[in-house]
């Protein structure tokens, strides 16, 4: 009899253990790690694109490997998450499966990152290239302005029609101040030679970037540029025999003879810094813009197809920019209409730079704001 | 030869039968692609069963994809029912939100109920009025509705990317092409955790049924489906019937429409409709055009959805093979329906007692 009683409440413990260790199981978002008290991470990574684009996703899984191997955290990721309600639901499905640290790597995810942020105070959000900020939502990009300018230099060196064609996205402040700084580099070797955009609306839509890149192509473009998350455009100059200047990732390997360089993502060493100040504790929603002094952002080593003098030129526009001398939108600069948008003596501002009045095409751009 | 033929009635048993197989082969076909990437396919399966009734969230998940799925089908199982093949769910779809958008970005002060309800009003205008073109021209010229119905989906798809791109694109965007989001007044409200939407489908669920089975306008319906100078012979009034029951279809994915743009967009764009109205064709036909039936495979479809979801996340599985699973399990399921209704017949003389065991 005192046997069973024993067993019964040795029973009735294991129960009671049992009932309150389920009890006491908190929402994923503070989820303790009891062995070292430090709140354990997990990272969800929101992409437009398959992780294989061979551009704009793929550099984020680069990051996001980057990010495993140096903190062994553990993460997920959702590919071909279309800029819609779904990103919403992703962003819930990863916060139901445990993540409390997001991040969402376009500019369309913004109002739903946004919308999610409000309803999950204990996640972190970090949204790439957007404008709006919360406590819990960060921001953060790269000044790709400045690889781009330089790759405008290698193009301009290139071009033998002085025609160079630009696949560009969207009419957005990002694409809009690639194009202009690309083109500014191009004529500041070659003040001769003009940049032809074609809009194609999509990021991710690869056979429609082949398609505006062809059309350039026949317009008598010999070097084609692009804003695009996958290499389309480099194909299609492949294809022709012509060259090409790449994004996100080096694209040589897509297009061996003609690929010139790509202006490049570097995102590993910033997830890491969030990460780590997540579990350190003293993370805080910031507003990154980093440049190329950062590492955040680079060009590519220039491929044999690069004409000769690029590396030279291209190291001296670097350490002008490195150094602060040479700023890219300093005046006087005009838009292809004419138009002084930026006087003598005068710097755009970051606000400026990524307002809504940074609508035009500089000088020597074919091609309007639709 | 092989040749196909119609089955006579076959047995609930044998029938039940057929189906369990056709889903157990599928998911030991499926096995052999989860191992091929070297993960465990009972881990997965279990993760596809989680993922999609695990959590209350997900539950709530699986609801909300089955509410607009549930309500396109009913729709579509009217007009299937009278033999007019609506392939264009989708564009119904989108013209419903676009008509429910109008009134929610042009009159967002109006108070909240009277809003919400002139929108879902206006969204089944739009989407039965769109509806109503082809059913015109097949009233009219007996024209073709399948390529009707599918060539105007393109259309209202051009249409609201015409105004997300021009006209009505959200000048605050900094050049993004996106319409501007509803004011809270154009939202519905939840109820449960889950947009209102789903009472919606369990009313229309019973409407629906009592519409097409104990109705004089429902059984004009099913006459016309089944024969045309049946119809006339009877009196029924043929275009009437035609433009009648196309409304309503058109209606019922306007309907869903104007929630997908309330609810979950809060605002138009062209991925309002998310190929709802391609979806709901599978789930009619499989529900077998009636409304209780459609229901359970709406939410079947949307588990299965919220759990290929679900795996991906989990198990880091590519979206693409996720959906390779998916699509496995459907032509399964879809080809068991095919056996279910034919069966093969092998034409030699020497082969004549296989032929009597098949027919068995």
């Amino acid at each position: 009899m005192k046997r069973k009683a024993s067993i019964f409440l040795v029973l009735l413990m294991v129960m009671a253990l049992v009932v309150t260790g389920c009890g006491s199981a908190k929402p994923a978002g503070e989820a303790q790690d009891p062995v070292n008290e430090q709140p354990k991470v997990k990272v969800g990574f929101v992409y437009i694109g398959p992780v294989t684009d061979g551009g704009w996703t793929e550099a984020h899984e680069n990051g996001r490997k980057y990010l495993v191997e140096k903190l062994g955290v553990e993460t997920v990721i959702r590919e071909n998450v279309p800029e819609s309600s779904e990103c919403e639901k992703v962003i819930n499905d990863m916060v139901d499966q445990g993540c409390n640290v997001i991040f969402a790597t376009s500019f369309g995810f913004m109002e739903y990152v946004e919308k999610a942020a409000q309803n999950y105070p204990d996640v972190k959000f970090l949204h790439c290239s957007g404008f709006k900020m919360a406590d819990n939502m960060g921001v953060y990009f790269g000044r790709m302005y400045e690889p781009r300018y330089l790759s405008g230099v290698v193009a301009g060196l290139k071009t033998k029609t002085n025609k160079i064609g630009y696949v560009a996205a969207f009419e957005i402040p990002e694409v809009l101040r690639g194009i202009n700084a690309f083109t500014m580099g191009v004529r500041s070797v070659n003040p001769k030679a003009t940049v032809s955009v074609k809009w194609t609306h999509t990021w991710i839509d690869a056979p429609r970037a082949k398609e505006a890149a062809k059309a350039l192509l026949n317009e008598g473009c010999d070097v084609l540029a692009q804003h695009q998350d996958a290499p389309g455009p480099q194909v299609a100059a492949e294809e022709k025999g012509v060259w090409s200047v790449g994004y996100n990732m080096d694209m040589t390997a897509i297009a061996p003879k003609a690929h010139l360089t790509s202006p490049v993502w570097n995102w590993g060493p910033y997830y890491v810094a969030q990460v780590q100040a997540v579990m350190d504790g003293t993370w805080k929603a910031e507003n990154y813009w980093g440049g190329m002094n950062e590492g955040i952002i680079n060009l590519s080593p220039l491929t044999e197809n690069a004409p000769e003098g690029a590396q030279e030129a291209v190291d001296k526009a670097k350490t002008a920019i490195l150094s602060g001398e040479n700023k890219i939108w300093t005046g006087p600069i005009k838009d292809n209409t004419g138009v002084e948008r930026v006087p003598a003596g005068v710097t755009l501002t970051d606000e400026q730079l990524t307002s809504m009045d940074f609508n035009w095409l500089v000088e020597g751009v074919i091609g309007k704001v639709e | 030869m092989l040749r196909m033929v119609k089955r006579a009635q076959m047995s609930k048993t044998k029938s039940t039968g057929i189906r369990l197989l056709a889903v157990f082969l599928a998911l030991a076909t499926a096995a052999i692609l989860i191992m091929a990437m070297n993960l465990n396919p009972l881990e997965v399966y279990g993760g596809l069963f989680k993922g999609a009734f695990g959590s209350a969230y997900r539950v709530r998940e699986v609801i909300i994809k089955a509410t607009s799925l549930i309500i396109t089908s009913l729709g579509i199982a009217i007009a299937f029912k009278m033999q007019f093949w609506n392939i264009g769910g989708e564009g119904q779809i989108l013209m419903g939100a676009f008509a429910a958008s109008c009134l929610a970005l042009n009159i967002p002060d109006l108070s909240r109920p009277l809003l919400l309800v002139l929108m879902i009003i206006a969204g089944m205008i739009g989407g039965g009025l769109w509806a109503l073109i082809p059913a015109f021209f097949r009233a009219q010229w007996k024209t073709n509705e399948t390529i009707v119905t599918l060539m105007m989906n393109y259309i209202a798809l051009k249409w609201v990317m015409y105004l997300q791109y021009g006209p009505w694109k959200d000048p605050l965007a900094l050049g993004f092409p996106k319409i501007p989001n509803f004011t809270l007044n154009g939202i519905l409200p939840k109820v449960l955790g889950m947009h209102i939407g789903w009472i919606f489908a369990i009313i229309l669920v019973f409407l629906v049924a009592i519409f097409l089975n104990h109705s004089k306008k429902g059984y004009e319906i099913a006459v016309l489906g089944e024969s045309e100078n049946t119809a006339l012979y009877a009196g029924i009034n043929v275009k009437r019937t035609i433009i009648t029951a196309i409304f309503l279809s058109g209606a019922l994915c306007g309907l869903t429409g104007m929630i997908q743009a309330s609810a979950l967009n809060n605002t138009l764009s062209i991925e309002v409709s998310e190929g709802i109205g391609y979806t709901a064709i599978i789930t009619t036909w499989l529900g077998g055009l009636k409304p209780v039936f459609i229901s359970l495979v709406s939410v079947l479809f949307a588990a299965l959805l919220q759990g290929g979801s679900f795996i991906q996340i989990a198990f880091g599985i590519p979206q693409a093979a996720a959906q390779l699973l998916q699509g496995m399990i459907l032509f399964f399921v879809l080809g068991s329906e095919f056996f279910i209704r034919y069966k093969l017949v092998v034409d030699r003389p020497s082969l004549g007692e296989a032929k009597e065991e098949l027919e068995e």
